[in-house]
């Protein structure tokens, strides 16, 4: 009587937050700081072998594929609690481009055969898939896509290059956006897949600042593709791939701030200063309680979009998606910077972690469209 | 006790006794003798002994009747707990019937020209003379002071010990020739609140709340209590429909308890009057302005959420996360970026006042309401402090005051009148 239920939309369940806490301990065993410093310096940068414990231990790359397709069929809520762990520690490794961008490519556009032949594999973890969206003109929307696909008796051949490829040249699969000659803006959109080694493929990592997570450049020289559901109607199948990108991405992003924070704060309170921590200057004090503030509109944000998405609830997530990817990467680049900032001259050292930190938020303020971009399309969901 | 033997005594009652008819101190009287007004209070003093969820459900048939309750204001949710938890029998006998009545109301005298965020460091002195306190010092902030009847008043009554330790607390008479009350305007026209001065006005030894000396633990229950009725406050602001003298009476009550309270929407930026002013002016065809919008309303949708969250966390019986301490430093944040969207909407119009302004001159009350929201009830940079010592775990300024006698700790020199 008179007792309230809980809103579990804005909660974690008991079970959601006994796999956080099996992902945060698989993951300090296995990506600790030191790890992620190696792995960043090779050029596929992610250890194998850590992949595979991840895939057949935890299944985690399945955790948001549906049982049907050989994934462990929980929501992209439990996605969002890897994704956030895996922020935490600044794990290296193809899940975002594999499990994130990929699978969801497949799973909003792919016909029941092509789901049933490629998720399997990205599901337990032998696959490693990427999606190539963007092209040298940096934009992520359909406007950007310039690469075209060439029919011929059913048969299409890929024209054109893309870039900014996650995990591109560690990719077996490639999902790839193409439209038809002489289509424009969400006209003529198709996704393809094909084998990252066919022929008339050519890859080529790029050089970033983020070294924790690599970029390729891909041209396509005619190499053939097989269509990925209906020719010419991929546009609502990208747009909602790309706000779950977006919404799995805020999760990523508010994990990595949230170890910041801590990180800063552990740092204030042991570095001592005109005899005293500078934890108890508030002009310290104010900066933490300040990246505190962004934190939690960060984290709140992105467990919303999560649960949007979770939901299956399309138009809440096209105002959520932008939402929680501009507030979030607003948030994890001012906590990077404070962060620096209150490490003083050895937060700009190569020694100190905080800068691997900050070069992953500076690198996601851009990926998938920075904070303007995400605005605009909120000003147009809020009928300005 | 359970839920439904409470609700079928409370019902079975108010059927019984409920009449809109009667005056509304004679219905309130009927309350105070049957303990369903504050059924949360003691069973000795005009309660029930309930714990507070049942509390909600008096509360809940109270509403389904449509019969009026105990008042709002400071009273009833400042003065009278705070009376049971320290005060002596003689007081509640006293004090406590008239605030469940109404007929006596009260207002809080903490605030001091002199000390705003470090409260205990005020200077209005209390000295003994026979069996009665001899009050000189000036106040402010206070609201209803214009027709209270009473005052809970914080003074130092001893200037030798350190200043937590030398400060009483008294439930003042206001109606003496030594209380002068005066409106205290504010930047934005309004005058909600009032200063009081204290020229040897007298109040008994008798009325001290609490012992003397210990005053300071008293506030602190009265500022618990305060924050607690916060979110109560919404609420509390509204009188049963239907007809009758209670009723109505009841319904003057309110009105005169909320008239300070009319530009508080002003100073939380109105946020709901964004988009549609944008349009209104045309100014939403600006990229800029467009931007600094969806900045804005990213910003207020994601404080709701991180409230919703602390509230879930709450219900579920969860130890309070971060995101429970935050409201009040995002509100401020929220009011003040809504006001600068409202400038950047209003263009020159934001220079123009009263009918010659946009809205009837509510955007310039807006404009001028805004600078209350990061002071009032805790300054941000307080707030601050507390979040990060708190939640954060980050150790406090040394301080250089808490260990002197207050006679010997420098004093404030700004903002003296």
């Amino acid at each position: 009587m008179g007792r309230e239920a809980p809103d579990m939309r804005f909660s974690f369940s008991e079970e959601q937050e006994e796999l956080r806490r099996v992902v945060r301990r698989f993951l300090e065993e296995t990506s600790p700081i030191g790890e992620t410093r190696r792995l960043m310096e090779t050029v596929e940068g992610y250890e194998p072998a850590v992949w595979k414990q991840l895939s057949q231990e935890l299944a985690l790359p399945g955790v948001q594929i549906p049982e049907a397709y050989g994934g462990q069929g929980f929501g992209f809520v439990e996605l969002g609690v890897v994704l956030e762990e895996m922020g935490r520690a600044l794990y290296c490794g193809p899940y975002f481009a594999s499990v994130v961008l990929a699978a969801n490519a497949i799973l909003n556009a792919g016909d029941e055969a092509q789901k049933q032949a490629l998720l399997p594999g990205i599901a337990s973890g032998e696959t490693l898939a990427a999606f190539a969206l963007a092209e040298p003109n940096g934009r992520w929307e359909a406007d950007g896509v310039a690469l075209e696909a060439h029919e011929s008796g059913g048969a299409f051949t890929l024209h054109g290059e893309k870039s900014f490829v996650v995990d591109g040249c560690n990719a077996d699969l490639l999902v790839v956006v193409a439209r038809a000659p002489g289509s424009r803006g969400t006209d003529g959109l198709s996704f393809f897949s094909l084998r990252a080694n066919a022929n008339g493929v050519t890859r080529r990592p790029l050089a970033v600042i983020d070294p924790t997570r690599k970029l390729a450049s891909i041209r396509f020289g005619g190499a053939r593709a097989e269509l990925l559901g209906v020719a010419g109607g991929a546009a609502p199948a990208l747009a909602k791939t790309l706000d779950q990108a977006a919404a799995a991405l805020a999760s990523e992003m508010a994990g990595s701030a949230q170890r910041l924070l801590e990180m800063t704060v552990d740092y204030a309170k042991a570095r001592v200063q005109f005899g005293r921590p500078i934890a108890s200057f508030q002009a310290i004090k104010h900066k933490c309680a300040d990246m505190l503030l962004a934190l939690e509109l960060a984290r709140s944000s992105a467990y919303y979009a999560a649960e949007a998405a979770g939901e299956g609830d399309f138009d809440e997530l096209a105002m959520a998606a932008p939402l929680a990817k501009a507030q979030g990467s607003d948030a994890f680049l001012a906590i990077a910077a404070e962060a620096i900032q209150i490490h003083g001259g050895l937060g700009f050292t190569w020694e100190q972690d905080v800068h691997l930190y900050f070069k992953r938020a500076k690198a996601s303020e851009v990926f998938l469209g920075d904070p303007a971009f995400h605005r605009e399309r909120l000003a147009r969901v809020w009928g300005l | 006790m359970d839920a439904d033997q409470v609700r079928r005594d409370v019902r079975a009652w108010l059927e019984a006794n409920w009449n809109p008819e009667l005056s509304l101190v004679e219905w309130r009287n009927r309350l105070a003798d049957s303990g369903w007004g504050c059924p949360t209070w003691p069973e000795a003093w005009f309660g029930r002994g309930l714990p507070i969820a049942l509390g909600d459900v008096v509360a809940e048939e109270f509403e389904r009747i449509g019969a009026v309750g105990t008042p709002s204001g400071g009273g009833m949710t400042l003065a009278a707990p705070t009376i049971l938890e320290h005060g002596t029998d003689d007081l509640k006998r006293r004090l406590l019937r008239p605030i469940v009545t109404g007929e006596d109301s009260w207002c809080q005298l903490f605030s001091e020209p002199g000390s705003g965020s470090d409260l205990a460091g005020l200077t209005t002195r209390a000295e003994l003379d026979g069996d009665e306190y001899v009050v000189n010092g000036q106040k402010l902030w206070s609201t209803s002071a214009h027709h209270a009847r009473y005052g809970m008043l914080l003074a130092r009554t001893n200037w030798d010990v350190p200043k937590h330790r030398g400060i009483s607390y008294f439930a003042i008479e206001m109606h003496q020739p030594g209380v002068v009350v005066r409106p205290l305007r504010q930047m934005n026209g309004y005058a909600s609140f009032n200063e009081v001065f204290f020229n040897d006005a007298r109040v008994p030894a008798a009325n001290a709340i609490g012992q003397v000396g210990n005053g300071w633990t008293v506030a602190l229950a009265t500022l618990a209590h305060e924050r607690r009725s916060f979110d109560a406050m919404q609420a509390r602001g509204r009188s049963p429909k239907g007809k009758g003298r209670a009723i109505d009476e009841n319904r003057a009550e309110i009105a005169e308890l909320m008239e300070p309270y009319k530009w508080y929407p002003q100073r939380a930026g109105r946020v709901d009057l964004i988009i549609e002013r944008a349009k209104a002016t045309g100014r939403s065809h600006d990229p800029v302005v467009r931007q600094a919008i969806a900045k804005l309303l990213s910003l207020a949708r994601s404080a709701e959420w991180t409230g919703r969250r602390a509230k879930a966390a709450r219900v579920l019986g969860r130890p309070p996360g971060p995101e429970g301490s935050l409201g009040k430093l995002y509100a401020s944040e929220i009011a003040r970026a809504a006001a600068h969207v409202h400038t950047l909407i209003s263009g020159s119009d934001a220079l123009l006042a009263g009918s010659d302004g946009p809205l009837e001159g509510l955007i310039a009350e807006i404009l001028l309401s805004v600078p209350a929201v990061s002071i009032a009830g805790g300054t941000d940079e307080i707030q601050r402090n507390i979040v990060s010592e708190r939640v954060l775990g980050m150790p406090k300024d040394p301080q250089i005051d808490a260990a002197r006698a207050f006679r010997d700790v420098p004093k404030n020199l700004a903002g003296k009148r």
